[in-house]
């Protein structure tokens, strides 16, 4: 390894180690003011009573603050549930913009800093030990040593790797007002960009940027010589910078309903619900636009797209979580599960939240319609359930955190109703296919390891036939690995799309009607 | 079909195998019994390189899950054959155990060459075919090995050479041809994959031969002569100078053999019920014109699989291969081949169109018969379609056909660069033609490689 890549390993640790420590920094002191700006005006009465042993008193740790908080708050609910209040029960968790306004701490002071000591040497760091990758090497995709890397292959790097990642995501989930230094420290950019405070989500997204940006260089080293490859990556860092991450902030700045472009419903599930669809009928013109614009993409757009070019169009080339799937999660597709077993799994899982997602927006716009009268209460105990179960712990925690586990596209392999979707279009009505090259398969099984969606391509590769798989992506890997010229993606007449081959051509022995 | 015979097939390459999923393809009720004391499941050889590479695993390199020999009802046994008792229909084992058949078919394979070389059996000298081979060379290559010496310039040397440079270890090749791989490729071609060896720094010693393998005093080599006289200090000798049928328990039997086990045309030996298939077997006659007495490719393994399948439970039909096709990678480099492009002709026999790209790492050659008529392309670089050259070789198109076609040929992914339009335009400029070309898109001229 060179120097520079050495030094590239050293600077990500210590912005690592940065990022990792700076929680913990600091104290907190929570002020009567703070908790009335931060509290939703119906609250106010009520909070100023509970939370006033918690005035002006110095908390040394998170700890300390947010546990006494809960233990406030639970005390005051706990009493109005078991006597069956439920209307005066407060729902809100407000632990986060308390312990965001009450933190006392040098990063308050000096984001720029800490931003630079963690995110920033982080990134300088992974920059360094990419850019010299397969530097003096001829042109050429090289898997070498995947499968003797304690980092690929499962061993203790991995699993130290996979187990960070889902820490980070439970705190980020479910635990955020323990980040709410990191969450300072992007305070200056978020004001910049939207004229709001930071949240969590917005730490999360300019991370997610960040992150598909510097690996998507990473692709650009690791395929090189291979333009689809090239052009696909310059695609998914476009849209989830522009679209994911600026262009949302640029509208709030500009007073108009955050909204990404290229999030599409039932990925984007929250769509339909009432809060998010005031919002845009408030929005005039722009807002109406953007309501006919989601619909229209769902209608019009997947199923159009899709039929032309596969759902690789969304998948891998626009699509936020298959952007970092691409690329921060390159270096681990070749643990995804290819037996027919996992297939099958796959199936019931996928569909099955599908219709879930499905039968959810369904009754969230009838009640929308019938004024919240019709079955109001079930369509908030699904809107939380589906939350918490499908959009955190799905999406997030297994979805990025099983990364090292069981390859970089578990969300998208089992649990993304969106891909879903596409795949019932891509299945049935689409001139999107995996050409195999007649008989030119040697079974090597480059294409079926290094397959993110777990598809044994292999399978249909030696029997001459093409693949037609709802799964499938459209990344292109099996057919960069192959080293005999036998994958090719293509868009073609739907006539001869799924094909069958009892004899491979080359052998002109037996003529055998398929 | 009804037929309860039952059909022992030694050997698990790609042969034997394919033979007993098309046997189980067309019968239900045939049995079907697979020996091998190489492994108990069918891998692919040519993935064994991966494996050593760190590419995949051992696993990764087997077709199909293990459930699926016991669904299909085709028994594997794992055991090295000894003898085979061809009178009482009955094999031996090394364990002592017998098996009875009804119907044998012999698909034992392929073993390294070695040429008599003195030295060829010392420690750290070795072949690469089997997945002991490559157990070996894990172990040969663990500690202690620099430099390394690979004899013969052919498939398999220049994946050895792969993996040890994985390693870290130097390689220099001993060719006895002009050029690398030269017994096959045109000089222009085997001159492209010289220059990419050179490009990896690894040493190419041409018009050398093996003299000796020296050993030091423990037994391991410790440097080859050559014929050249030079001694080239080496920890690890690669034999990778072609292979030879692996029957050596079938000599001397009443089964006839010469370098292969001899076949006629439908895979029969000169016994009843007797057949080989794959690397192993040798027919009496050529199966076509221009084509080898042993086939021991992958491919043609796969081909006598399926034919010999339909004939031991249907009205046998002779083995007629069709347009011959190969493929292989030179480290980083790809090449394909349809129909038949020898390594050297004469000028009255074949006309070559050759173009190269400046790279001097793209190339495509066309050669037609004095009728114009195509008869084989060699490509370099980039991926050509196999159905297109296979119908293009087979119904005889001219070659400027061919070339006018060839865009429907391409088999490179999207956006790569346009290499079948400088072949169009560069043979158009030879024959002073002006082709009637398909233009490219505009999404395609956008986002696509530059030449």
């Amino acid at each position: 390894m060179k120097l520079t890549q050495r030094l590239g390993i050293f600077f990500f640790l210590i912005g690592l180690i940065a990022f990792t420590v700076i929680p913990f920094l600091g104290e907190y002191q929570l002020s009567e003011d703070q908790m009335v700006s931060n509290v939703k005006d119906i609250h106010q009465d009520q909070m100023r009573s509970i939370l006033s042993p918690m005035f002006e008193k110095e908390y040394s740790s998170s700890f300390a603050f947010v546990g006494e908080y809960n233990d406030l708050m639970a005390g005051y609910n706990d009493v109005l549930k078991a006597e069956s209040k439920w209307d005066q029960v407060i729902w809100d968790d407000y632990s986060f913009p308390l312990a965001k306004a009450a933190v006392i701490s040098p990063i308050k002071g000096n984001p720029g800093l800490f931003l630079f000591l963690s995110i920033g040497l982080a990134l300088i760091g992974g920059l360094l030990y990419i850019l010299p990758l397969y530097k003096n090497e001829p042109t050429g995709i090289k898997n070498n040593g995947v499968f003797h890397s304690p980092m690929k292959n499962k061993g203790w790097l991995g699993i130290l790797t996979g187990s960070y990642l889902i820490l980070f995501y439970v705190v980020l989930y479910l635990f955020p007002a323990y980040m709410v230094n990191l969450v300072w420290m992007v305070e200056p950019i978020s004001l910049t960009l939207s004229g709001n405070p930071a949240s969590q989500w917005f730490l999360y997204g300019l991370i997610y940027t960040l992150a598909i940006l510097v690996m998507g260089i990473r692709m650009f080293r690791k395929y090189r010589g291979n333009r689809y490859q090239q052009v696909r990556t310059i695609s998914v860092m476009f849209f989830q910078t522009a679209f994911a991450f600026l262009i949302p902030e640029i509208l709030v700045l500009l007073n108009q309903p955050y909204f990404d472009f290229k999030n599409i419903w039932p990925l984007d599930y929250t769509f339909f619900y009432d809060y998010r669809i005031e919002s845009l009928t408030q929005s005039g013109a722009i807002g109406m636009f953007m309501l006919v614009w989601g619909i229209l993409l769902i209608v019009v757009g997947v199923p159009l797209f899709t039929y032309f070019y596969g759902k690789r169009w969304y998948c891998s080339w626009v699509c936020g979580c298959g952007g970092l799937a691409e690329t921060v999660g390159d270096p681990y597709r070749q643990l995804s599960d290819k037996s027919v077993k996992s297939w099958k799994i796959e199936r019931y899982l996928i569909h099955s939240v599908l219709v879930l997602a499905v039968v959810m927006t369904v009754l969230t716009i009838a009640n929308y319609f019938s004024s919240f009268g019709l079955l109001g209460n079930v369509t908030n105990q699904l809107h939380s359930f589906y939350g918490f179960f499908i959009g955190s712990a799905f999406a997030g925690v297994v979805g990025t955190g099983f990364y090292p586990f069981m390859g970089n596209r578990v969300w998208c392999r089992f649990g993304c109703p969106l891909a879903a979707y596409l795949g019932l279009v891509q299945r049935f009505k689409s001139r999107f296919r995996i050409t195999t090259n007649g008989g030119q398969c040697i079974s090597c099984g480059n294409c079926s390891t290094y397959c993110e969606m777990g598809i044994d391509v292999r399978w249909y590769a030696q029997r001459g036939q093409n693949i037609v798989r709802s799964s499938c992506v459209g990344c292109g890997v099996c057919s960069a690995v192959c080293p005999r010229g036998v994958l090719k993606l293509e868009n073609g007449p739907e006539e001869g799309r799924i094909n069958d081959m009892p004899i491979i051509i080359g052998n002109d022995s037996i003529k055998v009607n398929a | 079909m009804n037929n309860s015979k039952h059909i022992v097939i030694l050997g698990n390459g790609i042969a034997g195998i394919t033979c007993a999923r098309h046997l189980r393809k067309q019968s239900n009720s045939v049995r079907i019994t697979v020996i091998s004391g190489e492994s108990k499941y069918f891998f692919s050889r040519t993935a064994l390189m991966y494996v050593f590479m760190g590419h995949m695993k051992f696993e990764h390199t087997q077709p199909y899950e293990n459930w699926f020999w016991g669904k299909n009802r085709i028994d594997l046994k794992e055991g090295w054959v000894e003898k085979v008792d061809f009178q009482g229909k009955e094999l031996h084992f090394q364990s002592g155990e017998k098996l009875a058949y009804d119907q044998l078919v012999l698909a034992t394979g392929s073993q390294p060459n070695k040429f008599g070389w003195p030295g060829q059996d010392l420690i750290g000298v070795q072949g690469l075919y089997s997945k002991q081979d490559l157990e070996l060379m894990e172990q040969n290559t663990s500690s202690d090995v620099n430099h390394a010496v690979i004899v013969g310039g052919g498939l398999i040397g220049i994946e050895m050479a792969e993996m040890l440079a994985y390693k870290g270890i130097s390689v220099t090749f001993i060719v006895r041809e002009t050029g690398f791989w030269r017994n096959i490729l045109p000089k222009e071609e085997s001159e492209l994959v010289g220059r990419h060896i050179l490009e990896h720094h690894m040493e190419l010693k041409l018009e050398t031969e093996l003299e000796e393998i020296l050993s030091d005093e423990s037994g391991k080599v410790r440097a080859v002569r050559t014929s050249k006289g030079e001694e080239i200090p080496c920890q690890f000798v690669g034999l990778t100078a072609g292979v030879t049928p692996k029957i050596g328990f079938l000599k001397n039997t009443e089964l006839q053999t010469n370098r292969g086990i001899l076949v006629d045309s439908f895979f029969r030996t000169n016994i009843p019920d007797v057949f080989a298939i794959g690397d192993c077997a040798e027919f009496h006659e050529s199966p076509a014109e221009g084509r080898s007495k042993i086939e021991q490719v992958w491919y043609t393994g796969r081909m006598h699989g399926e034919t010999l399948a339909h004939n031991l439970l249907n009205e046998p039909v002779p083995y007629k291969p069709g347009v011959w096709f190969n493929s292989a990678k030179f480290l980083d480099i790809e090449y394909q081949t349809y129909g038949h492009v020898p390594a050297d002709w004469t000028q009255q026999e074949y006309h070559s169109f050759y173009w190269e790209h400046v790279s001097g790492k793209v190339s495509f050659r066309m050669l037609t018969n004095s009728k114009d008529q195509i008869v084989g392309i060699n490509n370099f670089g980039f991926r050509l379609s196999h159905p297109f050259f296979d119908q293009a070789i087979g119904e005889k198109w001219t070659g400027n056909q061919v070339i006018e076609n060839l865009d429907k040929a391409n088999f490179d992914p999207e956006f790569f660069a346009p290499y079948i339009q400088a072949i169009q335009e560069a043979y158009a400029k030879e024959k002073g033609l002006t082709l009637k070309l398909n233009k490219r898109s505009f999404i395609q001229k956008l986002f696509s490689a530059k030449l």
